[in-house]
């Protein structure tokens, strides 16, 4: 078992170098020069040199990506070439609002994705069913942007139930999360809902109603852990779909977070803030999925860790 | 086609077909459907302080910001939104599957190689790779449709993988590779038959991502050149104006939501009906 | 008739929509009020931060030698009690004001002037402001890295500092008032190292109290400050990453004072109209031209007389409109609030005829392809597609390349690689209120190079050196002469068309009721936005 994690952990930190490498070189194929951008337009054609040679940037490709390497593994992501504060030090008065809505966002997801589901297969095929499963097809259907766009402008602007985005208290997080969750939670509930499906047919079900148990006792103690199984490894790769989805959404709400820092940081072609986000992004995939398949490991018996 | 009768059998999916042809037709016959031209700019498509116009009797949805018809913009919005969808799934799919199979059926260091390399593919978060790609090729129609085909092909080549592998070891395949078939007819008479349902379904479903991968990188700015509409850069363009003007997020936004959802419940149907073990699964 | 030089100090007032009267009302100090910008504050290094936020959160936390009076473009002696120009013009003797402390509580010194403007050409502060003070002896020196010490500038005694040029340079004062000049405590820099955009220490009217960062930054008033009284305002809450829209409505309910980003296109006209809100919008001419250059290597632009037929065939009146009446058409790169604008100009008038028997003349009667390159935030690629559409009219048809600022940039200065370029959002907004600043990096020869920003890559030797006549002239009485011999230059420029000068933006600061002060300070040219300092709550 310990083998299998430390593997799986070494095999991961060889994913992530594949990836500061790639993006680094994409970053670095990016015909603007980032010397030019901060020093600016009223600077001299010395002036941009002397920048260039400060940062390091006249340096060939595989110089200054070993040079960066180099601090990564000491923990320095090095320092923005806009704001000149390190990037370690904007990652992390950000990580904290990401960290928050994707919690919660998630946690929105499951409340409303498992709730549903439960409800549709328990009462499948009638009318509801089919109404809460074209509920989960039309959120996932939907762009995040657009949906943000729409709840801001019901909720915030004309009902007035909620602020108009911004951070701070929980009433500022509830619309951003409650939207994510709506829109994620369709995934939730289709898995829930045919996972139950299933193990309601399962012979030791049959079984137990027949012996007497109760309907809600067998529900709870027999069938629902066992429908949840599939729920969890969803949970890591949902992980990576948020991550993805975050410069949009962190957008339309203003909300200050790793999404924003990362679409201004593209927009001034801020190579060690977008290097630094990406990494990290890609530290949260590969947690998640890794975690994810853990946790399957551990709940269902029938899989065998040494066969996988 | 018993197939097509299955499908349409279900209500909802025969209304995501009805859907998916409507916007097939505005594509292909855009220049005779849209009353006006998409990037004329009218003088009196705007107040006179230049505030676009509500739908009204000339501009049946209004007006952009630009004074330009909202409903012929639209419809040459389709063929964006499908050209795109279409041929950067297709690209999807054509990768995918070609990693998948090779790495589920030749296995070895190949196969190995190709698994790590999907792996590193999906570690990367797909938006902020999509919008540094764009930023680095200029963008234009096909770039962005191939932009969204590398972000894309990972999914389908798990899949197609794992379905690979798990029909290699079957008994059929056994049987072929001892009376001395060749590998590649293995591949192409038995494997591929066999894997063309997951494909088909899959690449259904992919164009419901691609739609709004799509919709999501013109609302960034990065997407199709202007003045080509798509119905992401009608919101980008609409953006600052949505609570004033908001036709002009709701229509674009609402042909997004309708093409990617048709996509997804004829995806989903298919799959029902291609191979019922599956169902919910996936 | 010319501009005078009074006459830029009453352009820079601003004209309040609806006819409202200037403030009225004595200032009231004290009060704490909230100001909302979307865009983060990068840094609040004097040296380093050239940025709409931070420009006046650092005019407020530092001082130069000289500043301008608030709301205008009147230069005026800040920590420098007087200066005298020697007779040649190049040596410049400032006594400084005494009893000027930093937020650290340090008594200013000439040394700590010497001190600051020497780490704003040292290479390794990375300031995008080194190059102008180029005029200052040793400058070549320091900025190669040489040495560290300017040695144009002495400081005889505590309160005097010397500074020695290569050549008279009539913007000279100008560049003393701008952030790069600010005076910084060298043990303050030091302790911070390169945080020092952080943790700012300065002379100014505020001190920075706290910082979250991507979030919110608060500014508290300095007790110490040497001018009496001021700033009103006993603190500041400048919130970060709020959309304007959004900014804009909790205006309207009382919980921003200042909506930095100004009004958005959107709620604009609402807000005009609405008798309620019609006060609390204040207009401001910037020192602001937004042009397409048309770059003169590539063909058929080489043409003088195409690029003649383009500025005939766009139609800006109709341009203006689609921003929603924001700006007022330009016709001459200087904006009209700059000294040396020619009022009596005509420039080229919108005559689509006329354009396609120009295009006819050089023998493009059909017409050609072409490519315009714009920024992809918006709202400029709308402009830039009105401005195809216009071209379009003429035959020409130009296809839009959209890409991030950083990218246009960059093809801007290469020789051939844009041939059009709208230059909105990267536009030129003056960096101190003198014509020179307008030409030499955007239409001189210095500008024509590789990572130049002179996108046109125009280059006329002889309006160069007629440039460098003007900038020669130093001396005060001489000042209208040489507005005049710049405006000259630049409506001559204008003969060979090297840009369509498109239109001067406006701006727009909304505030809260509560706010007072003169419109002015709202829409100062210089504080850019707002003059914190002289602000105060009813």
């Amino acid at each position: 078992m310990a083998w299998f994690i430390v593997k799986r952990i070494a095999y991961s930190l060889l994913i992530l170098l594949g990836v500061t490498f790639i993006t680094y070189l994409l970053l670095y194929m990016i015909p603007a020069d980032p010397a030019r951008q901060i020093a600016g337009r009223s600077a001299t054609a010395e002036v941009v040199a002397n920048i260039r040679h400060q940062l390091g940037l006249d340096l060939p490709f595989y110089e200054q990506y070993f040079r960066y390497l180099v601090n990564l593994v000491q923990g320095d992501f090095g320092r923005s070439y806009v704001q000149r504060s390190e990037v370690a030090t904007l990652i992390e008065a950000r990580l904290g609002p990401t960290l928050q809505l994707m919690v919660a966002g998630i946690g929105f997801e499951l409340l409303i994705g498992v709730t549903l589901g439960i409800v549709a297969a328990l009462k499948r095929n009638s009318v509801l069913d089919q109404l809460l499963m074209a509920f989960s097809f039309i959120g996932v259907s939907s762009p995040h942007f657009i949906a943000a766009m729409l709840a801001l402008y019901f909720f915030a602007v004309q009902l007035e139930w909620f602020p108009l985005g911004g951070y701070g208290e929980v009433k500022h997080l509830m619309l951003p999360a409650i939207t994510l969750g709506v829109l994620g939670s369709g995934w939730y509930s289709r898995m829930v809902r045919s996972s139950m499906i299933e193990v309601l047919h399962q012979d030791f079900i049959r079984t137990a109603r027949a012996k007497g148990l109760k309907r809600l006792r067998v529900l709870l103690r027999h069938v629902l852990p066992n429908a949840i199984i599939p729920v969890i490894p969803m949970i890591g790769i949902d992980i990576g779909i948020f991550m993805s989805g975050l410069v949009v959404v962190e957008a339309v709400f203003g909300w200050p977070g790793l999404g924003q820092l990362a679409w201004q940081a593209i927009q001034q072609v801020d190579i060690p803030v977008i290097v630094g986000v990406t990494t990290l992004s890609a530290v949260a995939i590969i947690l998640g999925n890794l975690v994810a398949d853990l946790a399957v490991l551990f709940v269902d018996p029938r899989i065998d860790i040494n066969k996988s | 086609m018993t197939l097509l009768t299955a499908l349409l059998r279900r209500k909802a999916v025969a209304i995501a077909l009805l859907y998916i042809a409507i916007v097939v037709v505005a594509a292909i016959f855009a220049p005779w459907l849209a009353p006006f031209d998409p990037t004329q700019q009218f003088f009196d498509g705007l107040t006179l302080e230049g505030a676009p116009l509500p739908p009204n009797e000339e501009f049946m949805l209004g007006t952009d910001l630009l004074g330009r018809d909202l409903l012929s913009r639209l419809i040459y919005g389709a063929r964006t939104s499908l050209i795109i969808g279409i041929v950067s799934n297709g690209i999807a799919v054509i990768i995918g599957t070609l990693v998948g199979i090779t790495a589920g059926f030749v296995r070895g260091w190949i196969g190995s190689l190709l698994m790590r390399l999907t792996d590193l593919m999906m570690a990367f978060p797909a938006l902020l790779l999509a919008i540094a790609l764009a930023a680095i090729l200029r963008p234009s129609l096909w770039i962005v449709a191939l932009v969204i085909a590398m972000v894309n092909w990972v999914q389908i080549a798990r899949v197609i993988y794992s379905e690979t592998i798990s029909l290699a070891s079957k008994d059929f395949v056994a049987v072929e590779r001892t009376i001395g078939a060749s590998a590649k007819r293995i591949l192409f008479s038995h494997l591929l038959p066999h894997l063309l349902p997951t494909i088909m379904v899959w690449a259904t479903l992919g164009i419901s991502t691609t739609v709004l991968l799509e919709a999501t990188l013109s609302f960034l700015g990065v997407g199709v050149q202007p003045p080509m509409p798509s119905w992401g850069n009608i919101i980008f363009e609409s953006q600052t104006y949505f609570t004033s003007a908001v036709w002009l997020v709701l229509f674009p936004g609402l042909a997004i939501i309708a093409l990617s959802l048709s996509f997804n419940l004829v995806g989903d149907a298919l799959r029902d009906e291609l191979d019922p073990t599956l169902k919910g699964r996936l | 008739m010319k501009n005078t030089l009074k006459g830029f100090a009453l352009s820079a007032l601003c004209v309040a929509i609806g006819g409202q009267a200037l403030a009225q009302g004595t200032p009231q100090p004290g009060g704490e009020i909230v100001v909302t910008y979307q865009n983060d504050v990068a840094t609040l290094d004097p040296a380093i931060g050239y940025d709409w936020q931070n420009w006046s959160m650092i005019k407020s936390l530092f001082d130069g030698l000289m500043d301008y009076e608030p709301g205008t473009t009147e230069l005026k002696n800040d920590l420098a009690e007087h200066y005298e120009i020697s007779e040649d013009g190049l040596t410049y003797t400032f006594t400084l004001r005494p009893g000027v402390t930093f937020h650290n509580g340090r008594e200013m010194t000439a040394a700590d002037v010497k001190y600051s403007l020497e780490r704003t050409v040292n290479p390794q502060t990375q300031s995008p402001g080194a190059g102008f003070f180029s005029s200052i002896e040793g400058f070549d020196e320091v900025s190669s890295g040489e040495v560290t010490e300017l040695s144009g500038i002495s400081t005889p005694d505590e309160r005097t500092v010397e500074i020695t040029l290569r050549a008279p340079d009539a913007t000279f004062l100008h560049v003393m008032a701008l952030n790069f000049a600010s005076v910084v405590p060298k043990e303050a820099v030091e302790a911070a190292g390169r945080d020092f955009g952080k943790q700012p220490v300065g002379t100014g009217a505020y001190m920075l109290d706290e910082w979250a960062l991507g979030q919110r930054l608060t500014f508290v008033k300095n007790e110490e400050y040497f001018r009496e009284g001021i700033p009103y305002i006993d603190k500041i809450d400048f919130e970060i990453g709020q959309e304007p829209n959004v900014a804009l409505m909790r205006l309207q309910r009382g919980e921003v004072d200042i909506a930095g980003d100004g009004i958005p296109p959107a709620q604009f006209l609402q807000f005009r109209d609405d008798p309620e809100f019609e006060n609390l919008m204040v207009v401001g001419d910037q020192l602001h031209t937004g042009y397409m250059t048309l770059n003169v290597n590539i063909p058929p632009l080489d043409d003088v007389k195409v690029r003649q037929a383009i500025n005939m065939a766009i139609n800006k009146e109709r341009i203006v409109r689609v921003i929603n009446g924001r700006a007022t058409p330009a016709n001459q790169p200087l904006p009209p609030a700059m000294p040396g604008y020619d009022e009596s100009y005509e420039g080229y008038p919108y005559d689509v005829e006329q354009a396609r028997a120009l295009l006819e003349e050089a023998g493009y009667g059909d017409g050609f392809e072409t490519e315009l390159f714009v920024m992809n935030t918006d709202p400029q690629p709308r402009i830039a597609q009105a401005i195809q559409q216009d071209l379009a009219q003429i035959g020409i048809e130009a296809d839009i390349t959209s890409l991030a600022q950083a990218n246009v940039i960059a093809a801007g200065g290469e020789q051939d690689q844009a041939p059009l370029i709208w230059s909105g959002g990267m536009a030129w907004i003056a960096d101190f209120p003198d014509p020179s600043n307008f030409w030499g990096p955007i239409l001189g020869c210095e500008g024509a190079v590789p990572g130049g920003w002179n996108w046109a890559w125009y280059c006329n030797e002889e309006l160069d050196a007629r440039a460098d006549e003007a900038n020669a002239m130093v001396d005060p009485d001489q000042q209208e002469e040489r507005a005049e011999l710049w405006g000259e230059i630049f409506t001559t420029a204008m003969d060979d068309a090297p840009w369509v000068p498109i239109f001067n933006e406006q701006r727009f600061t909304v505030h809260s009721a509560r706010m007072g002060g003169d419109d002015a300070l709202y829409v100062d040219p210089v504080h850019v936005p707002v003059n914190y300092d002289y602000i105060w709550v009813k």
